[in-house]
């Protein structure tokens, strides 16, 4: 059973995600069976047996203001129990260090490092393709671009979506707990090669993180090899072109 | 009130009893109970086509890349094999077909053109060549939509939301004339769904018989009152939006192209400014169906009939400004999302409130479980999961994850399976007799409705476990992601079920057909039920009553009211005692 459920978190915030998650889920389920218990148990009990007449009555009042008020009431305290992990999710920016650049393309995610000097658009950016490397526990931003149509940054056990949308440069963040590998689907429709377009984001230990990038990230490493794709979805396996994004607007 | 019966007496006068031909009484005909056929037909053929495609999907996601049984013959090149093109274009076809040629033309099409007229007592429809002209620019709309299944590089695979710019550009989805097309048939769809609904409008402002009080109308009839004026404000957005695509495919032109300096995410408040607004067109008509088979089969008023109104009318104000929910994670300011998520937990209230109210309804009723009353409640239960799993999504920090997977999949089919194609349904087996003036069979009802409740909920309420899972919607193939790998039984499960879903719907096809030639003669009034439709012979000849229009002299649901022996009190029934029935 726990297998049928939400993966497992690996995010900061994805806590506060699945926190709200299971109280909506409570709340819903205990009206499902509230609604659904009364529904039943009034149509046995009042399923048409001869000799009586129905109840005639047009309505209640003191009950309608009840049953308006209370789910008014609930859906006002979800509301707002839902802003501070919005606002901490989408609406804030925590300082870091550590940016990368993703580009969507049909179909794949090109990631694109500052390279040593620490900017995007010079020489000794490194970019991936379908992979990202970062370390644990360290606020990652990541801005998320598109070359093409609209495609949708999605790691199920981050808790983390954001669309690219072509045109836009968009601001993302997030920060792992778990060094591990996961899986980094394309979650919106962006052609015959949606399904299959994914990637993978390792997260390392600092140490290992360290090793990595000294390995791939320096000016001497040698540009980082793509892999081609396994699944074949007709997904061209273009090499990585770095700073060749549209008009970056600000 | 008292004005309008002028015009209905006006109109009887003209109408007497000239025999029309064949083409003007079959085809084309200003009748709208003919009309409201003829939209029935339209949306039962293309639910048949809308059902199969779906079967397609569901058998790729659960054998993926295996030959669909029957489809060899089609997909000749491949063996029957769904390619992932051909993937997207059947299911972009599927909610396309059924949204806007399955549950708009039955419910709105059909049901409006049917119970309006009937119900607030008026001879036809306002502008009666109008209507017919809105059934006949429908139906070529539907004609052109089928036409692009025909043509080179297949028809529109991006999506029923075509967002731009997927759909903007023929090389990024590699369809040409199919996406064109589909803009094509929807702006014509668009200006059919304008004339149905200026005329709805205009005949419940106008055309209401003497004593038909606004507040005296059959709740249906509001439900398809505030559907049209939804339909005549939302609708153009639609229109508007699919030329501008068409333009940016076709002219050059750069709305939503931001090669050329346009803005994909404008398409997307375009698009959901009208789909919003939308969904509750959708489903409102169905709520009123629902509301007004309970009573008849509760054999008890409608509990609460001012907050059923008023919370219809607040879920049509509302509608327009919950659309941003759809976009929480699209791009547009998280700002603005906090305050799309405040209306749509405000738009939850009213559709609590319908759910109590109908439950009241239930309290202390007499209930008689026929054919119509099963599927209204199946409405009202499957809307409610429907409704309850929409407060996931409401809560943005919570959409972030659902968004764009099976649990969206999952609610939606709870909104517009469970809640529009039950109402349908209900509707259908309760007006039958009415609009055909044959009884359906309620052997075959039963075995129609019990199938397809069970198959149902066994099809669409694992979407919930794998949406949770992480399955995002519109894949090709859940095998090629390691996350998903294990709850591929899921979707195997799914599809078995929904293949029987399939299967349970041939005991309806047969019955419908069966019972259209075959059915027991309707009697006038085959349920006990109080509203005007019903004093009018089945089916209604033109112009539906004799030279009398019936009077209204009471609300709606008057049953087991102590002012009559019987358990119900026809709205037309003069009081006892008053002088209610001098001159008619």
């Amino acid at each position: 059973m726990l297998d049928w459920w939400l993966p497992e978190n690996v995010s900061t915030y994805g806590q506060e995600i699945d926190w709200l998650f299971h109280l909506i889920y409570y709340i819903t389920g205990a009206t499902f069976i509230l609604v659904f218990v009364t529904m039943l148990v009034f149509l046995v009990m009042y399923r048409d047996r001869p000799g009586r007449r129905a109840r005639y009555t047009h309505g209640n009042t003191t009950l309608e203001i009840v049953w308006t008020v209370v789910p008014a009431l609930i859906l006002v305290i979800l509301t707002i129990l839902s802003v501070p992990a919005w606002s901490k999710i989408k609406m804030t920016m925590p300082e870091t260090d550590f940016v990368v650049q993703v580009t969507a393309k049909q179909f794949n995610w090109q990631v694109t490092y500052p390279g040593p000097d620490g900017q995007f658009g010079t020489a000794d950016d490194k970019t991936l393709l379908d992979e990202m490397h970062v370390p644990v526990n360290k606020v990652v931003r990541v801005i998320l671009k598109s070359q093409d149509v609209i495609h949708s940054f999605f790691v199920p056990q981050f808790r983390m979506k954001q669309d690219a949308v072509p045109g836009r440069e968009i601001r993302q963040w997030f920060e792992v707990v778990k060094p591990g590998r996961y899986e980094w689907p394309c979650a919106e429709l962006c052609g015959f090669g949606h399904s299959g377009m994914r990637g993978w984001i390792y997260v390392h230990t600092p140490d290992e993180y360290g090793k990595w990038a000294a390995q791939n990230l320096t000016a001497e490493a040698a540009p980082a090899a793509a892999e081609p794709k396994p699944e074949g979805t007709k997904a061209e396996t273009t090499k990585a072109e770095p700073k060749k994004e549209g008009k970056a607007k600000k | 009130m008292s004005a309008t019966s002028a015009t209905a007496h006006a109109h009887v006068e003209h109408g007497g009893h000239h025999e029309l031909g064949f083409v003007r009484t079959y085809i084309f005909s200003t009748d709208h109970k003919m009309i409201a056929r003829q939209f029935l037909f339209l949306g039962l053929f293309m639910m048949i086509l809308g059902g199969l495609l779906a079967l397609v999907v569901r058998w790729q996601l659960a054998w993926p890349e295996t030959a669909v049984p029957g489809l060899g013959g089609i997909l000749t090149e491949t063996g029957g094999i769904l390619e992932p093109s051909t993937y997207n274009m059947a299911f972009t076809m599927h909610a396309t077909i059924m949204i806007f040629f399955v549950i708009m033309p039955i419910l709105a099409g059909c049901f409006g053109n049917f119970c309006i007229p009937l119900m607030i007592g008026a001879r036809d429809m306002a502008f009666p060549f109008l209507n017919m002209l809105s059934f006949w620019v429908t139906g070529s709309a539907g004609l052109i939509m089928l036409s692009g299944f025909f043509v080179e590089g297949g028809h529109a695979a991006a999506g029923w939301t075509s967002y731009a710019p997927l759909s903007a550009v023929p090389a990024y989805t590699g369809v040409n004339w199919g996406q064109n097309i589909w803009c094509i048939s929807l702006f014509i769809m668009g200006v059919g769904s304008m004339m149905g609904s200026i005329n709805y409008i205009t005949t419940i402002i106008n055309m209401r018989a003497p004593g038909m009080q606004l507040f005296r109308m059959p709740l249906v009839v509001w439900s398809l009152f505030i559907t049209a004026i939804l339909l005549l404000l939302a609708l153009p957005v639609l229109t508007s939006g699919v030329a501008m695509l068409l333009f940016d495919r076709t002219l050059g032109t750069s709305w939503f192209r931001p090669s050329g300096g346009g803005e994909p995410l404008l398409w997307q408040h375009l698009f959901w400014y009208f789909g919003h607004p939308e969904v509750y067109i959708l489903i409102l008509p169905a709520m009123g169906i629902a509301s007004e088979i309970l009573p008849v089969f509760c054999r008890k008023p409608i509990f609460g009939y001012h907050a059923m109104a008023f919370s219809m009318i607040a879920i049509a104000f509302l509608s327009w400004i919950v659309y941003g929910h759809h976009m929480f994670v699209s791009g547009m300011s998280p700002a603005l999302g906090m305050a799309f998520t405040v209306t749509t937990m405000v738009i939850a209230v009213p559709s609590a409130i319908k759910t109590f109210n109908w439950l009241g309804t239930l309290w202390g009723a007499r209930i008689q479980f026929t054919v119509p009353m099963l599927n209204a409640l199946a409405f009202v239960s499957m809307f409610v999961i429907g409704g309850l799993s929409g407060i996931f999504m409401a809560s943005t920090p919570v959409d972030i994850y659902i968004q764009d997977t099976y649990f969206i999949v999952a609610h939606i089919h709870y909104v517009v399976f469970g809640g529009s194609i039950f109402g349908a349904f209900a509707a259908i087996y309760y007006w039958f007799p009415k609009m055909f003036g044959r009884m359906t069979n309620t052997v075959l009802g039963h075995l129609h409705f019990w199938p397809t409740f069970v198959f149902f909920n066994l099809t669409f309420f694992p979407m919930h476990i794998i949406g949770v899972g992480g399955q995002m919607r519109r894949i090709y193939n859940p095998m090629q992601y390691e996350f998903l790998q294990h709850q591929q039984p899921w979707n195997v499960f799914i599809t078995v079920s929904a293949l029987a879903l399939g299967i349970s719907q041939i005991p309806f096809v047969v019955n419908f057909f069966w019972s259209l030639f075959a059915g027991t003669r309707a009697p006038l009034n085959p349920w006990n039920a109080t509203t005007l439709e019903w004093t009018a012979p089945s089916p209604p000849p033109h112009l539906n009553w004799g030279p009398t229009l019936p009077t209204v002299y009471r609300g709606p649901y008057e049953y087991s009211s102590p002012e009559s022996k019987e358990d119900f009190l026809p709205q037309s029934t003069p009081p006892v005692g008053a002088a209610g029935a001098r001159r008619h």
